[in-house]
């Protein structure tokens, strides 16, 4: 998780890393972009992606290849970075304003900064063939009705739990709603199962439970409105945040899960694969995480979509989620959206039989061979609205808030209204 | 000590460069080719050090999100801001909470396993080897490891809480906010104290058996040979000691990032956690130069001062040629 950190070495040489760090980050990087179309018809494009694992990790430059194959007059320069080096790299080359041409995405918040900063190429008008695929997949991507970027990959947070623990704990069905939700984790501890399985340590997967039943409560259009009114002490937010501590005052989650990592040994991922934790709210990629952490939970995991709240806005059709995409340089050659719908549109099949992705091309979903992946795309496929994460849908100083303020609503260090108080503030600092 | 270099018959070409009367034309030259040699040093130094510096000092006056033009100058607002952060004040709270516990425990600590590794033991080149042998360890890897021994449930701390009655214990460290700054500190005793006990070892090597010798022939016990020799000529060591153990702790980030990334609920971040967050996760990077500028200015003041008041004896004679009197 961590990138490079420094070691501890003389205090002067330190001293001046730790001013290194922040500017000159800043200011180096991002020698790749720049390029113009050559002579000759000749075109030649930067390509970052964080393809560094499987399925991804063969499959992209393999489908690169196919392009520059039937182009010839086209080159692409790979960069593939992991995840967290690969946001460093981008804040830095962002900060000097020379992005590569093409460029991995989540949206949201720091897209929405980069476009503001004018980097970013409009892709609305270029981007008829948008329509062929799902609204969903396009909403991170989209700021006053522009689109600024191509979905590869979108998914969606639900309930994952063991179908044995369940049953042990007498539990025949799924909840429904949030009440029956509450019953049912006193069903499983009463039954001697820890209920639920959260990595504390790492904030984002908290934040799922705030960010569910804000929508639940508040609803969806209340979570836009209050980040562009900078305002998130409405009602709606406070009663979001009495609820997650009525599931936390049950203690559902397991022993020492403040200091747990999500992926790492012995974190949340492990406990549900190990079969410790009867369920945890996570995206589509649970299962494959479960597995290479834990063990495979395989016909006892089961999928249920965040039940409702009695008496709240919001739909349980309502989904939040994430995804990834490509965005393109202001100024990027146009053969590189050509690259984009070869790679998305044409080659659907290729990347949803990789099991790696979900399904971003209208009716595609029954192409998903997985089950459990099956279930995630069809409750997308039937969604009636869509939220980004909240930690990348807001600037990234409100996101990083919401994390933090609810892991102390989790660790009972803050009230729901001192919760909504404080994202507002960083709301207003922004 | 005078009497003996007084004694000893002069050098036939001064140690103190050339003589006064004949400093014309030949102290040009040298003073031209010092700085000739000079010139790649300092010319990486102000790139990579002062020029950084001035940047982020530069940076710490904006409102700056790192993307597009900087041009939200906000004066010292960030400073203002930083001084009612809850969090940053906690950062220098825990830094001076570890300072004071290296001093107090950690050093004393490395004493005490130098002192008795310095006696005629057998196999004590083995023991100062297994010591030391954490400091070579890289942090990522430390902690790494001890994330694993300090697991809730099945780690090893949890298995030791239970066999020694400290069940209070289990499923914490890590885990809690009141526990996981002591917990921490286990690890960075475990991680530094053998490079301390390494460095006292050769200041224990190099006090004369005669003094010790002639101390106990005037009748010194052990702790008074101790406390009144060997303490007292250790202290150069002891003081670089302290220095760099101050240093560590003020700077402290990666042990720290791998093994918490500052958790729960920053009760175990530092300033230089603090300065990650807001640069690379929060995207404030104006806010960031202003801890990393707060940062630097203490461990400056801190040094100057130490040098100043603490390390001068030691320091005196080895930087300036003459000046040791």
């Amino acid at each position: 998780m961590a990138s490079t950190p420094p070691s501890r070495r003389s205090f002067l040489a330190l001293s001046g890393l730790t001013f290194l760090s922040v500017p000159l980050a800043a200011a180096c990087g991002g020698g790749d972009s720049g390029r113009m179309p050559a002579a000759g018809g000749k075109v030649a494009f930067a390509w970052w992606n964080i393809a560094t694992t499987e399925p991804g990790k063969s499959l992209f430059p393999q489908l690169s290849t196919a392009f520059t194959d039937a182009h010839p007059n086209i080159t692409i320069k790979t960069t593939s970075l992991e995840n967290e080096a690969f946001k460093s790299k981008l804040t830095a080359v962002t900060s000097s304003g020379r992005l590569p041409d093409v460029f991995q995405t989540w949206g949201g918040g720091v897209l929405r900064q980069q476009v503001d900063a004018g980097l970013v190429e409009d892709l609305t008008d270029a981007f008829g063939w948008s329509s062929d695929l799902t609204p969903v997949s396009l909403q991170a991507y989209r700021f006053d009705g522009r689109t600024y970027a191509v979905p590869y990959d979108v998914g969606m947070v639900g309930f994952w739990y063991n179908k044995r623990l369940f049953a042990k704990a007498g539990i025949s069905a799924p909840p429904g709603t949030w009440a029956e939700l509450l019953e049912d984790v006193r069903k499983l501890k009463a039954a001697g199962v820890t209920p639920i399985a959260l990595a504390g340590k790492e904030k984002w997967p908290g934040h799922f439970y705030w960010a569910y039943l804000a929508m639940r409560v508040a609803g969806l259009a209340a979570l836009g409105q209050a980040a562009a009114a900078k305002d998130f002490t409405g009602a709606g937010f406070v009663r979001a945040g009495s609820h997650l501590k009525e599931l936390v005052d049950l203690q559902p989650f397991q022993q020492g899960f403040l200091g747990a990592g999500y992926s790492t040994p012995g974190g949340q991922a492990a406990t549900m694969g190990n079969g410790k934790a009867a369920m945890e709210l996570m995206g589509q990629w649970a299962p494959s995480v479960q597995q290479d952490a834990g063990g495979d939970l395989g016909a006892d995991l089961g999928f249920f979509p965040f039940p409702a709240v009695d008496g709240g806005l919001g739909q349980v059709g309502e989904v939040l989620g994430g995804g990834g995409g490509f965005a393109l340089r202001k100024g990027a050659p146009k053969e590189a959206l050509d690259f984009l719908k070869f790679f998305v549109l044409e080659n659907q099949s290729k990347l949803l039989a990789s099991n790696g992705y979900l399904p971003v091309v209208k009716g595609a979903e029954s192409g998903v061979a997985d089950a459990n992946r099956r279930a995630v795309a069809e409750s997308l496929a039937r969604a009636t609205g869509f939220q980004l994460f909240l930690d990348q849908a807001y600037p990234p100083a409100v996101g990083q808030e919401v994390n933090d303020s609810v892991a102390d609503l989790i660790a009972g260090k803050k009230t729901p209204e001192q919760v909504t108080t404080s994202i507002t503030e960083a709301a207003k600092g922004a | 000590m005078s009497t003996l270099t007084e004694s000893r018959p002069r050098p036939a070409v001064p140690a103190g460069g050339p003589a006064p009367a004949r400093q014309g034309p030949r102290g040009l030259r040298s003073w031209a080719s010092v700085a000739w040699f000079l010139v790649p040093a300092l010319v990486l130094f102000l790139v990579f050090v002062l020029a950084p510096i001035g940047v982020a000092v530069y940076t710490g006056l904006f409102k700056w999100g790192g993307a597009g033009p900087m041009d939200e100058f906000v004066g010292l607002e960030n400073y203002t801001r930083l001084f009612h952060d809850r969090v940053f004040l906690g950062d220098l709270e825990r830094g001076l909470y570890l300072i004071v516990l290296s001093v107090t425990v950690q050093l004393p600590f490395a004493l005490f396993t130098a002192v008795l590794l310095n006696q005629r033991l057998r196999g004590r080149a083995f023991y100062r080897m297994l010591f030391f042998a954490p400091y070579v360890l890289s942090e990522v890897v430390t902690a790494v490891l001890f994330t694993m021994v300090f697991l809730p449930g099945t780690g090893m701390a949890d298995h030791l809480a239970g066999a020694l009655g400290l069940e209070g214990l289990r499923g914490k460290w890590l885990a809690d906010p009141s526990t996981v700054v002591p917990t921490l500190f286990v690890v960075m005793t475990w991680k530094y104290f053998g490079f301390h006990m390494m460095l006292f070892l050769a200041g224990l090597q190099s006090i004369p058996d005669e003094v010790l010798e002639a101390a106990s022939i005037d009748g010194a016990g052990v702790w008074q040979r101790f406390r009144h020799v060997t303490l007292p000529l250790l202290g150069p060591t002891i003081r670089i000691s302290v220095f760099l153990s101050v240093i560590g702790a003020i700077q402290l980030f990666d042990l720290v990032w791998v093994m918490t990334a500052g958790g729960p609920n920053h009760s175990s971040e530092t300033m230089a956690i603090s300065m990650f967050q807001f640069g690379f996760k929060r995207y404030q990077v104006g806010y960031a130069g202003a801890i990393s500028v707060v940062l630097f200015m203490i461990s400056v003041v801190f040094s100057l001062f130490y040098q100043r008041y603490v390390l001068r004896r030691d320091l005196s004679g080895a930087i300036t040629p003459g000046g040791g009197r």
